[in-house]
């Protein structure tokens, strides 16, 4: 069953089966789609935006969420327009959050274990601002990863790369009152996919972030410079534009690098726009945690 | 007015399991505890099959109607009521949270619970609300259910069930399709 390729619906059908180590040096499924296949269709969403672009269409800013080359998401994009609502009361704030909540420690994904994590260790810094410039202080960032060698420890990932004994990929820590939030751990590495034959995921960390408003809430992708996959991922792809795509790719900071320790990356996070009239205190951030 | 522009999101993927939930996340009480109900439900794609892989936030005033402002979701001591959860659906796609009635915020509105929905091949969150199936009059007054064809508004209401739960089934696609909200009227192809 997990070799069905033409369940686009069924729970495993993105998952590299256990059954098949040697998955890179034989097709996992003769009926699969090629890399060459997917291109094309990406392809052809990008050159149809461009010319939209061209006609005077405003930018796009975030996914479609009928992306076909991500092909999960044909049975799972709603097909009716999304209806415009006012936020109400609820809506207008966020659950809140503190220490109670989460450890210190719990931002540093290197040392979950009683010894070092295989790779390449690196810091991941920024800020979580709201549409206004607003730091979004005292807030739960949450994270999760691959290790180095591309491999998740949750259990229906059976691509066959090794397992880090020292190693979880799971981090958590509360912004600052500049809205600052702060990672070390380990580079993860791409990993293959079943979407399509020889798909492979570029490198990325996901984060879940909340703002102010629960309107605010964003789960997303961290990527890294440069990655050779982005023309290639349907995932990535499913932002059809540029300027929005890099919004989503950390910058490497020399300055944010520690000496004979860890490679520095710089993302910041921008959420919607709050739609709750300020007060003077809460605009400068006393809102945050006071715990 | 949004100055700048925000991040775009990105499905939560397939390896979301590990990571977001935890110990009590779906327990915004105690099960049995006084005034606690169920609000159970399935999540189903656009051929009707119920998905293993999504996941549910919900956000909700308490009993009373108070918006809460109180730490303490992740680790839950059993008695602070902080109105918000998370539930990873099961692998027949069925959510359970543990939680209370939503009171009215102001007098006259219609109760409902804040749901964001998080799914593997799905590209970005998407928002609703879960509406109590009681005070007909308030319902038909709320400013977004009136907005809605009498067919697309019943997506948003729950069923009260015979223990005093809440049912209340989550459809991405296809026939009876949920509403899903936008709140980003002036920010563009915000999808």
């Amino acid at each position: 069953m997990l070799l069905d390729a033409n369940a686009g619906h069924h729970q495993d059908d993105e998952l590299v089966p256990a059954a098949e180590p040697h998955a890179g040096h034989a097709p996992l499924d003769a009926a699969a789609e090629t890399q060459a296949d997917l291109s094309a269709e990406i392809n052809a969403i990008g050159e149809a935006y461009a010319q939209a672009l061209k006609d005077g269409a405003a930018p796009e800013t975030q996914p479609r969420l009928d992306f076909a080359p991500y092909r999960s998401s044909i049975l799972r994009h709603p097909t009716k327009s999304l209806h415009h609502a006012d936020p109400e009361t609820i809506e207008l704030y966020s659950p809140a959050f503190g220490h109670q909540d989460v450890h210190a420690l719990e931002s540093d994904l290197t040392i979950q274990h009683n010894g070092e994590p295989q790779g390449e260790r690196i810091i991941v810094q920024g800020k979580v601002l709201d549409g206004d410039g607003r730091p979004v202080a005292g807030q739960l960032v949450e994270i999760w990863q691959a290790n180095a060698a591309g491999r998740y420890i949750h259990k229906r990932d059976q691509h066959p790369a090794p397992l880090d004994p020292n190693f979880t990929g799971v981090g958590r820590c509360i912004t600052g009152p500049d809205g600052s939030y702060r990672f070390t751990t380990i580079k993860p590495g791409a990993y293959p996919w079943k979407n399509h034959l020889n798909a492979w995921r570029p490198a990325h960390i996901h984060f879940s972030m909340f703002g102010t408003d629960f309107t605010q809430r964003i789960v997303t992708q961290m990527y890294f410079p440069g990655d050779q996959l982005f023309p290639l991922d349907p995932i990535y792809q499913s932002i059809v534009d540029q300027d929005a795509r890099d919004r989503l790719v950390a910058t490497y900071d020399h300055e944010l690098t520690s000496p004979e320790w860890a490679l520095g990356y710089n993302w910041d996070i921008i959420l919607s726009g709050s739609k709750r009239t300020w007060t003077e205190n809460e605009a400068y951030g006393d809102a945050g945690d006071e715990e | 007015m949004t100055k700048l522009i925000p991040t775009p999101g990105q499905t939560v993927g397939p390896f979301y399991g590990y990571a977001l939930p935890f110990n009590k996340d779906s327990e915004l009480l105690a099960p049995g505890s006084a005034g606690s109900i169920r609000l159970q439900g399935t999540v189903y794609d656009g051929a009707g099959e119920a998905i293993p892989d999504a996941i549910l936030e919900i956000w909700q005033p308490d009993a009373e109607g108070n918006v809460v402002q109180r730490t303490g979701s992740l680790v839950r001591d059993g008695y602070t009521f902080t109105g918000w959860g998370r539930a990873a659906v099961g692998n027949s796609g069925v959510f359970t949270f543990t939680t209370v009635n939503p009171g009215p915020t102001e007098a006259g509105a219609a109760p409902f619970i804040s749901v964001a929905v998080f799914a593997r091949g799905l590209m970005n969150r998407l928002f609703t609300r879960i509406y109590l199936p009681e005070s007909e009059e308030a319902l038909a007054a709320d400013p977004l259910l009136s907005s809605l064809d009498p067919e697309r508004r019943k997506t948003l209401i729950a069923r009260r069930d015979a223990d005093g739960g809440l049912t209340w089934d989550l459809r991405l696609q296809g026939e009876n399709e949920t509403v899903f909200l936008d709140f980003e009227r002036f920010e563009g192809a915000s999808q």
